[in-house]
Formats: C-alpha cells, structure tokens, sequence
C-alpha cells in the first residue's frame, strides 16, 4: 500500500465485549463464515462476543427495495440496540455491510433530525416495552479483524504466500459500497482507499493487488438484481470487475460484504455459462472469500469447516498453493459425515480449453 | 454444448473506451479534412437535414463517433445521405460537410 490517505480516516474499534448482529443472508452464500469468525474471536483471541439469538434482521434488503418504511427500519434497529443493552453490551458490531450501512444511516438521521429519534423510542416503547439504549461503538466485523490482525499473525499457522514459489499471494480485495461510501469517516481509510481488507492481506503476507476497476461496485445492490430483466446491468459491473484484475493474475479475490462475495463468485458462474470467459488460472475461475475464511486458512482451520465447499468456484487450487491440508473425499460430507450431494460440472470450474472453446462457438 | 439462458445477458457500458478504440480511421480521416476538428457541435447539419428529417439520421452524432473511433454501423448509417448538401450552407463553420461524408464513406468503406 503506497498511499498513506487512509490514515486520514480512522476510528475507534473497541478490543473487547463485543455484541454480534449477525447477516440474514450470509447464512445461506457462506454458511461456515460466521462460525469461523465467533470461533476465532472467542478460542484464538479469548474475546467476549455475545452471538444473541433474539435479534432479527435488520430488514436492510427491504429497505433498499422500497418495502420498509424508514420509520420500521428505525424501530427494528432500536430494538436490536435495546437488545444489546439489555444483555450488558455497548460495542455493537454487525456482520453483514448492508446492515452496517443502516445501523450508520439511522444513528446519523437521529443526530440530524432529533424528532426522528424521538418517535422511535416511542414506537419500540409500545412495541416491545424496551428502551432505547445506543452503541458506544458501531463497527463492522471486518473492522474487528482488522484491528486483531497482528493477533492473528502472531498465531498464524500459514501464510499468504505460494509454497512452490515463495512469492507473495495476489489477492484482490473488494469492500462492500455501504461501507464506507455512504458514510466515508466510518471506514478505515475512508470511501476512497478503505484499508480494511488491504491492511489484513499485508499483516498476513499477502500482497494487494491495485487494479483499475478496484472500487467499482460489483452490482449487488439490492435494486440492480431483483427484477430478472435487470440482471443484465447486475453482472456487467462484475464482468467489468473482473475483466480489469484478470491481467494481474490475483490468485485469489476476497470481500467484506455478503452479496460481494457471492457475486463476485456466481457471477464468474454465469458468465463462464454465458460467454465462455473465466479469469483464473488454466483457465478456470478466481476463487473468491470471505475475510473470515481468509483468516481461518491463515490459522489453520479445516477449510471444509469453514465451508468452503459452498463456494461456485472451486477453492482447491488456492489451498494447494497455501499449502493447506485437506482431504478432498471430506468436501461434500456435512455435519456427521453425511454426504451433502456434488454439483454437476460446470465451466468455471473446467480447465479443459476445449469446453470453453465450445461455449463461445 | 451447454450454453445455459439464464433470461438476461451481460449489458454492454456505454462509455467511450479510448484506450481500445482503434483510432487509425479516425486519424486518417482528421489528416485529409483537418477542418472537422473546427466543429462545435452546434447541430445545424442534422437540423437542416433532409434524410434527418424522415430517418433517425444525425451527421454531428455520427462524425462524433467516428473521431472516437467508434465506427459500428456508421457505414451503413451514412448510406441514408442523399448527398443534397443543405448541411454545408448552414455550417457556421464553413466545413465542407458534403465531401466529410463522401471521404468518411470512403475511409470506412475499406473496413
């Protein structure tokens, strides 16, 4: 990382006693995602992170889809702070980008307009009885691994480096657009050079990959791809993504958001389908994490634990150059040995030229 | 073969791609008629067109193109001109707009 202009923007990340609102969709595109962060922070670092169960969604996609009104997405968000409260936290850190988003958005309408906030802690009062009680500290769960890096590669088992060459890993590194676009003084490094995923990358021995298209959103937004005929304008922003990084050959992409993860990883599905185009190595497509599974390979974790057989584009050649032990008979056994069903064979996942070759003809 | 539909495709941007844009036309044609670089784009040449007026034709849309390097269908495009020269005697600019189209045909032509 040249430039310094990140450290213009900074904030304070509590160290400890944390309250987790976890993502309502993260559980379904990267299932072992969450565990492996709750594990590594609870028996890698020793820190109080209370996972509640009586939180709900943030109702963020409804929102953003014009379903939920601002005054419900208010009271939601009070409720899950009266929650926190209630269970004797005041550090509040969200999993997911989108709520993260909100929880800034709706914090930063009740500074501006104080009735606004007023009328929510009526309308959670007589909902619910509770009382609203705000963070001391709102952060994103990226947040918290950044500020543990150094933690994290004191315990490191690997690195980010190629075992066969030596060389540092390529990684491209996406944030989410509601991290720091919205509200660019709640990043680190702000909207324009978040330093989030770059600084956990460099502590661990990868290097950054600084490509044009680098802050490009990657077409999520919750708009851009729930009418079908949209899709189109959803997967252009990351074909462009993607056509800008394949040059430098990143050995593999990371994200901090759920549904950039998930596009930047299905995406490369359905245009490999489409178009015949992958961007990876022999011809197959880039692997794509989370930084949790980032930082649980880096530790040592098993990565089918951490569920990565769940992943469109398939991570074993990132592993074997990592070095990273792993039985391939175990990637489709779930909880008790159980065989969870194999996908059929698809493109991205193909590196016989010649099937690519039939595709595009 | 399986080349899967999905209902949609991948939407093509719209911005002006210089650094890919083949630009040897556009230069050639810049070289023998330096005075369309005088242009100012002020629309006189559609306004006053005669096949503008009952096509989609539009000559300052279509030379902007060219300069670009953006050459699709431009061709086929100039073949609604019927070369009556009205755009020439509005021009505020005096450019020989009749022979642009007459040396953008033939430069194109060759594509």
């Amino acid at each position: 990382m040249r430039r310094a202009s990140w450290q213009e923007y900074q904030k304070d990340i509590a160290s400890d006693k944390y309250y987790y609102a976890r993502s309502c969709i993260r559980q379904n595109f990267f299932p072992g995602s969450e565990r492996a962060f709750l594990d590594i922070l609870h028996n890698d670092l020793g820190i109080d992170v209370f996972d509640d169960p009586l939180h709900t969604s943030c109702t963020g996609i409804g929102y953003h889809s014009d379903v939920v009104p601002l005054e419900t997405i208010m009271t939601v968000v009070a409720r899950q702070f009266a929650l926190m409260a209630e269970a004797g936290y005041e550090n509040f850190i969200s999993s997911c980008i989108t709520s993260f988003g909100i929880y800034n958005e709706v914090l930063a309408t009740w500074e501006e307009f104080p009735e606004t906030e007023e009328r929510t802690r009526k309308y959670l009062k007589e909902a619910t009885g509770r009382e609203l009680v705000k963070p001391r500290s709102i952060a994103h769960t990226s947040d918290i691994m950044f500020h543990h890096r150094q933690a994290i590669a004191r315990k490191a088992k690997l690195r980010l480096v190629n075992r066969h060459t030596g060389e540092p890993l390529k990684v491209v590194e996406h944030i989410g657009c509601h991290y720091a676009k919205i509200f660019p003084k709640s990043g680190i490094g702000g909207s324009e050079f978040p330093y989030v995923l770059a600084g956990m990358i460099e502590a661990w021995g990868g290097d950054v990959v600084d490509y044009p298209e680098r802050r490009h959103c990657c077409g999520f937004g919750f708009r851009n791809y729930l009418v079908q005929a949209n899709r189109g304008s959803s997967v252009a922003n990351s074909h462009k993504k993607l056509e800008s990084m394949a040059p430098y050959k990143p050995d593999f992409i990371v994200a901090n958001c759920p549904g950039c993860a998930m596009f930047l990883d299905k995406w490369q599905y359905a245009i490999a389908e489409m178009e015949g185009m992958t961007y990876g190595a022999d011809g197959r497509g880039i692997p794509v994490l989370t930084y949790e599974e980032m930082a649980g390979l880096v530790l040592g974790y098993d990565p089918w634990e951490l569920g990565m057989q769940m992943h469109q584009v398939d991570v074993e050649p990132l592993l074997d150059k990592m070095g990273v032990e792993y039985s391939p008979e175990a990637k489709y056994l779930g909880a008790g040995g159980k065989y969870i069903g194999k996908p059929a064979d698809v493109a991205v996942n193909c590196f016989d030229q010649r099937r690519i070759y039939e595709i595009k003809r | 073969m399986r080349n899967l539909n999905f209902g949609y495709g991948i939407s093509r941007p719209r911005a002006i791609d210089m650094d890919n844009n083949d630009l040897r036309k556009s230069n050639a044609i810049i070289a023998e008629m330096p005075e369309l670089q005088a242009c100012i784009g002020c629309g006189s040449c559609t306004a006053s067109c005669t096949a503008g007026n009952i096509t989609n034709f539009n000559f300052r849309k279509l030379h902007t193109a060219v300069r670009r390097g953006e050459y699709r269908g431009a061709y086929e495009e100039l073949n609604k001109c019927m070369l009556c020269g009205k755009c020439r005697l509005v021009c505020p600019r005096g450019i020989n707009t009749r022979a642009m189209i007459m040396l953008i045909k033939r430069k194109l032509g060759d594509l």
